[in-house]
């Protein structure tokens, strides 16, 4: 169908902060750049570990259909949840790995960072990972503009982790800015071929 | 206030909270349970705030029991649960439909039966939520969505409840209750608001369940000197039990008749692209967002495709779907379960065509399911 979806599905393990992460990010889009967003879950019963993903549909028309149908970025912070989830890729699409745990990419496609390195050594906490991932989703996809992402961020992260998680978005959007997607392999499929 | 004030990222069930509160709903008992926990969890901020009362109860009887003795001491009451929890609840769902007191209940389907899949979307309660307390009973039965029908049609169900004096049901799933989406709410003012008739005669001529053209009888506030006797016995119009088969006739007759007199306000369903349709998809639920992307889908291959969605289920809408059954070569009904609403459809017009699809593995129904069965219709 031609229409203006674009579509974004985060993967990873209970506790990682997936659902917070993809939570953000359509409040970023829904509250503060004016699209349609819809955000969706999809999670076990156990509270820590298992599977977990989380999705965001963001459009300038109302959306219909609330998950996700091809990803046109994929953001997977483990090779379990790459593997379970990168299914529904779109031609043309971008995979952004965290590449502390993820090692065998299923496409060429791919933009590797190493969130939770940097969340560890570089800000000094490792939970803070979802948020750096956050930040370097959010340049890739272009939808967003930095100052909306960080509005997102403080508006809902507690107060006394304020400081950090801004600088972990940064720190995300930094890393990222240094990728260059003209450099990335193009898909020989066409827009034609889309499923619906 | 600004455009950006009022935009906001709801989650179904927190959109449901707020259309409760909007339509004057002051007290909340429940238990929590996955995937309706949210309701309670906000719930529990909301109410203290608005000078309301939240109650955890011990449980789902409990729950409910609370629920009736709030709204018989005047106040619009909610409890929210899933498939366990809502099984719980027919015992006392039974008295309140019995003893005529309003109150909504919010039932987010999750995959059963028994504790099934605690996080997964279904639908399989939609002949529960009709049939599942004994006895033949009225009762109203609306499904949500979307995000920003989460908040309306909560609104409606309070109305409703207490223009008719009967529980209603709001069937969400797990899909529409932790979906997020960007919406705006209306202002409070805007929002249409109905009560309960409260009696205007004096309290020593007041009949509590005195029939009227409505068939609604006025409802006093327990302790406001109204004396009135509730009982989920059969009871004549004093409220006292009675087994004289005229009576208890009346009785019935009047609980269907009240019901009956309002299909035309209470039978609620949205067309899209019907106007011209030569197939049609019936859907309700999460399962209608779906259904919408196939049929706009359907239509760029030249199918001329249509969608009625379901808002209420039970009464069943049959003056919508009739025309619609009579309209179309074939009818489609998606549901994720093995088929409860399909077979309402089929009873409307045994002769019309009347496809399935039934998704039991715990898996939201895609538009690509959909758009492949329209294609071969």
């Amino acid at each position: 169908m031609k229409d203006d979806r674009y579509e974004i599905r985060f993967g990873g393990s209970g506790g990682q902060g997936i659902i917070l992460a993809a939570v953000i990010l359509a409040e970023a889009a829904g509250v503060y750049e004016g699209y349609y967003a819809c955000q969706t879950q999809s999670y076990g019963p156990e509270a820590r570990g298992g599977r977990s993903k989380a999705e965001v549909v963001i459009s300038r028309n109302e959306i219909d259909y609330p998950k996700v149908i091809q990803m046109d970025l994929f953001l997977a912070m483990n090779q379990a949840a790459l593997d379970a989830y990168f299914f529904d890729f779109k031609p043309n699409g971008l995979l952004v790995v965290d590449s502390t745990f993820v090692k065998q990419l299923p496409s060429s496609r791919a933009i590797s960072i190493p969130f939770t390195r940097i969340a560890r050594d570089d800000i000094g906490k490792e939970l803070v990972a979802n948020i750096v991932a956050l930040g370097a989703v959010g340049l890739l996809s272009r939808k967003f503009s930095s100052d909306n992402l960080e509005k997102a961020v403080i508006a809902r992260v507690p107060q006394q982790f304020r400081d950090i998680n801004v600088q972990a978005l940064h720190a995300g959007m930094k890393a990222a800015s240094e990728v260059d997607l003209a450099y990335l392999p193009r898909s020989v499929t066409t827009d034609e071929e889309k499923e619906v | 206030m600004t455009e950006q004030a009022t935009r906001q990222v709801l989650q179904g069930n927190e959109a449901i909270v707020e259309g409760a509160l909007a339509a004057g709903c002051r007290f909340f008992a429940g238990y929590p349970i996955t995937p309706a926990s949210e309701i309670a969890e906000l719930m529990s901020l909301r109410l203290p705030a608005a000078g309301g009362t939240f109650i955890q109860m011990e449980d789902e009887i409990a729950s409910m029991g609370a629920v009736i003795g709030a709204s018989l001491a005047g106040v619009k009451s909610l409890t929210a649960t899933s498939g366990p929890g809502f099984s719980l609840m027919q015992e006392n769902l039974g008295y309140a439909c019995v003893a005529e007191v309003p109150c909504v209940v919010v039932n987010v389907m999750r995959a059963g039966p028994s504790t099934g899949l605690p996080t997964s979307p279904a639908q399989g309660d939609v002949m529960q939520a009709r049939w599942g307390t004994h006895g033949d009973h009225p009762i109203i039965v609306l499904s949500v969505s979307t995000v920003s029908d989460c908040f309306d049609i909560t609104v409606h169900a309070f109305n409703l409840s207490e223009k008719y004096r009967v529980p209603v049901i709001i069937l969400s799933d797990e899909v529409v209750s932790h979906t997020r989406e960007a919406v705006f709410l209306p202002a409070p003012e805007k929002i249409e608001v109905v009560e309960r008739i409260r009696p205007s005669v004096p309290p020593e001529w007041y009949i509590p369940y005195e029939d009227n053209s409505r068939g609604v009888p006025a409802m006093a506030v327990l302790g406001d000197g109204y004396r009135h006797h509730v009982t989920g016995l059969i009871h004549d119009n004093k409220g006292f039990p009675t087994d004289r088969p005229e009576e208890v006739n009346a009785f019935q007759r009047r609980q269907f008749r009240k019901i009956t007199n309002g299909f035309y306000e209470i039978q609620m369903t949205k067309s899209f692209m019907m106007e011209d349709a030569e197939v049609a998809v019936i859907a309700y639920g999460s399962v209608s967002r779906s259904a919408l992307h196939a049929i706009k889908a359907a239509r760029e291959k030249g199918v001329k495709a249509g969608l009625l969605q379901l808002i209420t289920l039970f009464p069943f809408p049959k003056r919508n779907v009739d025309p619609v059954l009579r309209q179309c070569r074939a009818v489609l009904v998606p549901e994720m379960n093995m088929g409860q609403i399909s077979r309402e459809v089929k009873r409307v017009n045994l002769s019309s065509k009347v496809v399935t699809i039934n998704r039991v593995d715990g898996q939201f129904i895609t538009p690509t399911e959909i758009y492949n069965k329209l294609l071969s219709m």
